[in-house]
């Protein structure tokens, strides 16, 4: 299909909306009715057709509109995109991944003409045809990484590895949900998790580091992680915290379906070849709590799983004082029947909502 | 996915370097450019000898950036299991074998000022792709090549041609030794030393660099883990009433989804704990690859990660 890309805003007025195609294809991301953290992971190797997991890349109708967003962030706050000079290799890396996966994925929107070390890049979306010498950072107007993730959705975190241990050397990072390269820059992968309550003790990041220091070229791995955001806000960063944090004090019964939004990360994780180091793209997705309950199934677990997780997450998570007017709000599509398995939306089987 | 994406290839070049040394040239079957990589890279050797398969890692050598083909140098090992006498023999141009994407368990240190780079004999190899990688981006290197004779120096007279200024080769037979110490001494701030030779060079490099207060991760060495696929075992479920052979290069899940088991899985890399099985009756060792169990569970024996564990012995029976 052709994405009719919507012309829209994530700060002041929040003109963001999703369509029906968005709210349906919304990765949901509890497959039952509990949540607990785990080291779900997974191959990334497509996905149903249409589902955000089927491309390499998503690309949705939110493009455009979150290019400018993170432009307008980058103005003000150059640190959001930071790049440790030995990273220069793995961003030419992620720059050609990015290309080569989006030209063949959507061969309508972008195109990649390469001869030799001359590459030309045309993006359609965002009026951009340039001709460059791949491997040459003279050539481009940014930094390779720079250059290819201010045409990409999601936040991006470049990863070098060594001594058996992943290490926060370079990223692109405007959509996050409330934490800074500017600070984790330089840091571990234990180190940039010290805050994660209760994964650490669980074993989690022992075995999920094991794993990601395993990836290998051609066999990209994904996850989903989630957390709760007040209007459809895509930079919830520490630098910002006095601009957004405040909003979660504006929430109201009645404007709480409109404004809060359940805040979903798709996660994946590439092998990159020249530099051995390793990408991972955080790509966010908001939707507001009114059209989640539109899917009957997303309502009913939505509820059950608000109301279920352990305080220490949903302090975390920064949604601790709202829980209890969200699930005054949830409970209403919560009518008690079971739920199917797995995170799809089944709307053509799942039993509408029944209640009075 | 126990051995990682394949690639099926076609012998283009085999060319005899000396008594010992076999170069190999693949190209990808489908004609289409084969992956990049980093310098330092192997790439896994799958053979079809009669009824087995043999798997062997080999250090890919050729430039990085050239997707066209592949080279790997294989050295003659009368002693070893096998796959490169097997190469050596059996294996010629216009064959087609299957091998995996690239893997680097030996990447350099993309921050280092200086690499120091000390090589042994056909641990020359995994040298040659690095130093065609940082001439690519004018890093600084040096390289201490040790070899037995001159006529078992592979590609010396290429790299003493092209490099005279930072090649140096020493002959065995001549009584040259490479001069560790004063060598480690002379380096700038922000050298990193890579060693790959013989497993007694390699255990002398790190000595002595730890010996000379180097930190331990500015010295790397290659370490070859051994291709993941093992033996073929049999496994009977006891809940399907199935037997089931586990093939040598397939994992026990990917054998239960061949035989129409629905396993779960998620990450099949032995680290979600979605596969784990009870073990009915196990008869033999279960070689437990997994992160996931703890070494208390491992020992016990009770459960196994079918996505990347396996079993040597009489009998295995899961409760699947
Ligand atoms: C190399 C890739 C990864 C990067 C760069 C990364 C980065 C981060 C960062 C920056 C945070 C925020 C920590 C804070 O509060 O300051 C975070 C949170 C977290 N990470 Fe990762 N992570 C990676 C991989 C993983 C993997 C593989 C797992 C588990 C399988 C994982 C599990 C978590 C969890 C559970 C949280 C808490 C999230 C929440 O509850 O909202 N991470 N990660
Ligand atoms: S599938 Fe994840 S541990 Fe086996």
């Amino acid at each position: 299909m052709t994405i009719q890309f919507r012309d829209e805003t994530f700060r002041d007025d929040y003109t963001f909306r999703n369509s029906r195609w968005a709210i349906e294809r919304f990765p949901f991301p509890f497959h039952e009715d509990s949540f607990m953290y785990s080291v779900n992971m997974e191959q990334h190797r497509g996905g149903p057709a249409g589902s955000v997991y089927e491309k390499r890349f998503d690309v949705d109708e939110h493009y455009v509109s979150e290019m400018r967003d993170r432009a307008l962030v980058l103005a003000e706050d150059p640190l959001r995109c930071q790049s440790l000079p030995h990273m220069t290799l793995a961003g030419w890396d992620l720059l050609e991944l990015i290309m080569v996966a989006k030209s063949e994925d959507y061969p309508d929107l972008f195109q990649l003409h390469r001869d030799g070390d001359r590459w030309r890049w045309v993006n359609r979306p965002l009026g951009i045809d340039d001709t460059f010498t791949f491997l040459d950072d003279t050539t481009l107007p940014h930094g390779p990484m720079e250059y290819i993730t201010r045409q990409t959705q999601g936040d991006f975190c470049v990863l070098d590895q060594r001594d058996d241990n992943l290490w926060m050397d370079a990223g692109m990072v405007t959509t996050q949900a409330d934490w800074s390269l500017d600070f984790d820059l330089g840091m571990n992968f234990f180190e940039w998790h010290a805050p994660v309550p209760k994964a650490h003790e669980m074993g989690i990041f022992q075995r999920a580091l094991k794993f990601l220091l395993n990836i290998q070229q051609g066999a990209p791995a994904r996850r989903l992680n989630w957390t709760m955001t007040v209007n459809p806000l895509l930079d919830t960063s520490p630098e910002n915290y006095h601009r957004w944090g405040i909003q979660k004090t504006t929430l109201t019964p009645e404007n709480i379906g409109r404004k809060q939004h359940l805040r979903v990360e798709l996660q994946t994780f590439f092998r990159l070849p020249r530099s051995n180091a390793l990408v991972f793209p955080i790509r966010c997705y908001l939707c507001s709590f009114e059209d989640l309950t539109t899917v009957s199934k997303w309502g009913r677990r939505l509820h059950r799983v608000v109301r279920d997780l352990p305080v220490e997450l949903a302090t975390y998570k920064g949604f601790v004082d709202n829980r209890p007017m969200m699930l005054d709000y949830l409970s209403q599509f919560d009518d008690g029947l079971p739920t199917s398995p797995g995170i799809w939306p089944d709307l053509e089987t799942e039993p509408p909502l029944r209640m009075g | 996915m126990s051995g990682g994406e394949k690639i099926a290839v076609r012998v283009t070049e085999k060319t005899p370097l000396n008594d010992l040394v076999t170069r190999f040239r693949f190209e990808a079957v489908d004609g289409r450019p084969l992956p990049t990589f980093s310098g330092g890279a192997h790439t896994v050797v799958e053979m079809k000898d009669g009824d087995r398969n043999r798997l062997n890692p080999y250090s890919l050598m050729s430039d990085p950036f050239d997707r066209g083909s592949y080279t790997i140098s294989v050295r003659r090992d009368d002693a070893g299991r096998g796959g490169s006498k097997f190469l050596h023999s059996a294996v010629d141009v216009g064959d087609e074998i299957t091998i995996s994407y690239p893997v680097n368990l030996f990447s350099l240190d993309l921050r280092a000022r200086k690499h120091l780079m000390l090589a042994g004999g056909i641990g020359i190899t995994p040298f040659l792709a690095q130093i065609k990688q940082l001439d690519r981006s004018h890093g600084h290197w040096e390289l201490h090549y040790s070899v037995r004779t001159e006529s078992l120096g592979s590609y010396v007279a290429e790299l003493t041609a092209e490099h005279p200024n930072d090649v140096h080769v020493y002959y065995d037979d001549r009584g040259q030794r490479i001069d560790l110490d004063a060598l480690l001494r002379g380096q700038p701030l922000g050298t990193h030393v890579y060693v790959c030779g013989p497993k007694g060079m390699i255990d002398w490099v790190h000595r002595t660099a730890e010996a000379r207060g180097w930190p331990a991760e500015a010295v790397h060495s290659e370490e070859f883990l051994a291709p993941e696929p093992g033996k073929a075992f049999t496994v009977e479920l006891t809940q399907a009433g199935k037997t089931v052979e586990v093939g040598e290069t397939e994992s026990l899940l990917e054998a239960l989804e061949r035989v129409g088991e629905d396993p779960p899985y998620l990450c099949r890399g032995g680290a979600c704990g979605q596969c784990e099985t009870a073990v009915v009756s196990a008869d033999g060792t279960i070689l437990h690859r997994d992160h996931w169990l703890t070494e208390e569970e491992k020992a016990a024996g009770a459960k196994i990660m079918p996505c990347v564990s396996r079993f040597e012995g009489t009998s295995l029976v899961l409760d699947r």
